[in-house]
């Protein structure tokens, strides 16, 4: 790498005359690239100005003039980072370079542009689409491409509202169901093989020893596999026990989380981030509402902030219990310890569900602030939990496992990725944190109150199973130290800056709100147009990133390490698909 | 063990000294008690609503209270599959295909709104706006997600609904039953049902109407 250049103020535009300039657009910032220059520019961002960490690229459709490749890098040494867009006109075929040599973590999300917006990215390795399946017709989140219950562009839709009509989506289809087809389309004529494309990425291999012949094994682990955590799919090609390639496949619980935000309103896609990761409702939420304030530019409240702090954190402890649980499952030690974990979740979904009204879809979070107050009494069950109880569970896991020499010898040594490349990844969350950098968003760049509280960026330092394992039990007791000092520090007064209200006036423009999920760094771009409806609403999910390396990860190892890989990744499949 | 009354009631008087060593029932009563207390789901969890269905699992809920603790990851060996989570179009192929593996009686219960109808997510692209219209249900359950209570609910009205089968009904038992598979969807332009290509035929063959014109 070369030196970095040290410069306080980065000015794409006098350093690529011609080829960037400002984005002068109201509300938005940073740079335009000329798309010829797109990798020149990357390049020098990434070496020579530091910016080694790709967070997120997608798309966006301005409808009906141009079509926007939005990319966004930050330093793993923190501070805010550098937005880069590149404009091409909406006429197919659209192509933009790849930046996947650059940042190899770009590979999946520019699969998943191409999918979603069918934007080709020339060079770039394994150009297929990845949430939908090969042969579906269309780009969904194109503007001008609408699903089969489509009704009209904005909710609340005028059919149902104000009058409270009782409409069925089925009876306005012709096909009585969410299907459309082609013009004369005759479903027996149309030949699809759709796995074809995905086995032909594969690496496979043929040796003829002594005779005789070997040939490799293809393995598919999933949709419905218990290893898998949901209904995610790796196809992988074995020799013997040993992994020679693997690709993951995904999409099987792609609920379309980003054309419906679109439809809309902005406080209603509140409750559709709940059911992103599903098990950190909480932090969710916390991530969209930093995006839409900054966008309104309005303050938090006081006390909600610290309201925000605990229920984040809470959720932070009862994702990685969970994690530890279903990580001893996966190396086969059959339910026991997750029902050590369960138990101490429950006792944190009580809170949850006394302050929210539920214990998974908190729908906790308003713009300002948050929903409900705590009610009588569950102040007092928190600094139980958190005082004595947690700290008391934390050190049982520890003497339970930490020293468990059928556990050590399963976990040690079993590299899951360096440093080097995790950066070039763009990997973020413990499992960065565990190859030995020390990058949290809670101190990169911090937001809502987190530079109040003293805590370490927990860390560990050879990036094997059995670090990424304990780097959890170091973030449970630092989400401790955190929580004992939000409960003591809370001030009383409003829980929200602002009137309840149904619809929230958002002024025109762009914003990324990112938090440091338990999972790594979860991020909405939200782009407005000033009406009721975001124009687009983009979730950078940390599951879908991480797993981008999946490959890298695995190869050279035994199948079994793979299960044990994919159980410290910590995905989960609703934020993996969206 | 539940109490012997649930088996014993006959209808014919027993001796009062043969009263603990006889037991008069019907085979329909015995097979339906013997089964309702052993159903074992398959370990299928598709999103969200798996969550609640491992908490049921867990320690405060314990379903093992039900005979239904052994969760079978192995369609071949699972009696009830509960479709935990939303339905996409990519997944049902997979699914109707595990409920062609799994061997009669077998019993589904859709969990969740999602897989009852949709859902939140039922204007989506690649939702199956309910698992039913695909695989028959036995017992739907609303919430977003249901509690765990509420999943023992569902489950106890589908003991329930054991406890009516009868033996010469049942459609496990009648000739050819175990031959019957449900066709599996296929992934073209948009999911295709085998049950209605002839449909599809003929309504793609139609003049576009508004609503349908979406395509650009």
């Amino acid at each position: 790498m070369t030196t970095l250049v040290e410069t306080e103020t980065l000015d794409l535009a006098a350093r690529f005359p011609g080829s960037a300039a400002a984005d002068t657009r109201p509300g938005y910032s940073d740079w335009i690239v000329n798309k010829d220059k797109l990798v020149e520019v990357a390049t020098t961002l990434r070496d020579e100005f530091g910016y080694d960490l790709l967070s997120h690229v997608t798309g966006v459709d301005y409808f009906p003039d141009k079509m926007e490749v939005v990319y966004e890098a930050f330093k793993t040494t923190g501070g805010p980072g550098v937005l880069f867009k590149v404009q091409v006109p909406r006429v197919d075929p659209i192509e933009v370079p790849s930046v996947t040599p650059i940042w190899p973590g770009a590979e999946f999300q520019e699969r998943e542009i191409w999918d979603l917006y069918g934007i080709k990215f020339t060079n770039h390795p394994d150009l297929r689409r990845i949430l939908m399946w090969e042969g579906f017709e269309g780009h969904p989140l194109r503007k001008d491409w609408h699903e089969p219950f489509y009704e009209e562009d904005f909710k609340p839709l005028k059919s149902r509202w104000p009058d409270g009509k009782y409409v069925s989506s089925e009876d306005k289809n012709p096909y009585k169901d969410n299907l459309q087809f082609p013009q004369n389309f005759d479903p027996e004529k149309v030949k699809i093989d759709g796995e074809a494309p995905l086995y032909d990425t594969l690496q496979k291999y043929t040796t003829v020893d002594g005779g005789i012949k070997t040939d490799h094994i293809i393995v598919n682990m999933g949709p419905q596999h218990p290893s898998t955590h949901g209904v995610f799919r790796a196809a992988v090609v074995l020799d013997g026990e040993t992994i020679v390639s693997l690709k993951p496949v995904m999409g099987y619980l792609h609920r379309n989380h980003e054309k419906i935000g679109e439809r809309n309103t902005f406080l209603q896609n509140m409750p559709y981030t709940d059911r992103l990761d599903y098990f950190n409702s909480m932090s969710n939420n916390w991530g969209y509402s930093l995006a839409v304030e900054k966008l309104m530019n309005i303050k938090v409240a006081e006390r909600a902030e610290y309201l925000r702090v605990i229920m984040a954190e809470l959720s932070r402890i009862q994702n990685h219990l969970i994690l530890i649980g279903m990580l001893l499952n996966d190396l086969g030690a059959y339910f026991t310890p997750a029902l050590y974990a369960f138990e101490e979740r429950e006792l944190i979904l009580d809170i949850f569900e006394a302050t929210s009204g539920t214990r998974m879809m908190c729908n906790y979070h308003r713009f300002g602030g948050v929903s409900r107050d705590l009610p009588e009494g569950v102040l007092e069950k928190i600094r139980g939990l958190v005082e004595d109880r947690l700290p008391r569970k934390a050190d049982e896991f520890d003497r339970l496992l930490t020293e468990n020499e059928i556990f050590i010898s399963r976990m040690k040594g079993v590299k899951v990725m360096d440093a080097e490349d995790a950066v070039k990844y763009s990997i973020t969350g413990p499992v960065l944190r565990a190859a030995g950098v020390p990058y949290d968003v809670r101190r990169a760049q911090p937001y809502g109150i987190y530079d109040r509280f003293d805590f370490d960026v927990a860390l560990r330092h050879n990036g094997d199973l059995y670090d990424n394992y304990l780097i959890r039990l170091d973030e449970i007791r630092q989400s401790i130290r955190i929580l004992q000092q939000a409960v003591k520090q809370m001030p009383e007064g409003p829980i929200n800056s602002q009137k309840p209200q149904y619809q929230v006036r958002v002024p025109a423009g762009e914003a990324y709100g990112r938090i440091e999920a338990p999972k790594g760094e979860l991020g909405y771009y939200v782009i407005s147009t000033g009406k009721p409806n975001p124009w687009r609403y983009h979730v950078r999910a940390p599951s879908f990133i991480n797993i981008t390396a999946l490959e890298k990860m695995c190869v050279g190892k035994k199948i079994a390490d793979f299960v044990v890989i994919l159980g410290v990744l910590d995905i989960v499949l609703g934020e993996l698909d969206r | 063990m539940t109490d012997n009354k649930e088996l014993n009631s006959p209808g014919y008087e027993i001796p009062e000294d043969l009263q603990h060593a006889v037991s008069i029932t019907t085979i329909d009563r015995l097979y339906n008690w013997g089964r309702r207390w052993s159903v074992w789901p398959m370990m299928f969890g598709l999103a969200c609503c798996a969550i609640e269905m491992i908490a049921a699992q867990a320690a405060r809920y314990d379903l093992a209270r039900f005979g239904m603790e052994v969760m079978r990851p192995s369609p071949r060996q699972s009696d009830l599959m509960i479709v935990a989570g939303t339905v996409t179009k990519k997944m049902i192929p997979a699914i109707v295909r595990l409920y062609n593996q799994m061997p009669e009686p077998k019993y589904v219960v859709a969990m969740g709104a999602c897989a009852s109808g949709g859902g939140p997510f039922k204007e989506g692209y690649n939702v199956v706006a309910g698992v039913d219209k695909f695989v028959p249900v036995d017992v739907y359950i609303p919430g977003c997600p249901p509690t765990p209570q509420a999943l023992t609910a569902g489950l106890m009205k589908l003991q329930e609904k054991i406890d009516k089968e009868s033996i010469r009904k049942v459609r496990w038992y009648q000739k050819g039953a175990d031959s019957v598979e449900l066709p599996i969807p296929v992934l073209g332009p948009d999911l295709m049902d085998p049950r209605r290509y002839n449909e599809i035929k003929m309504l793609a063959a139609k003049p576009a109407e508004p609503a349908t014109e979406s395509k650009a």
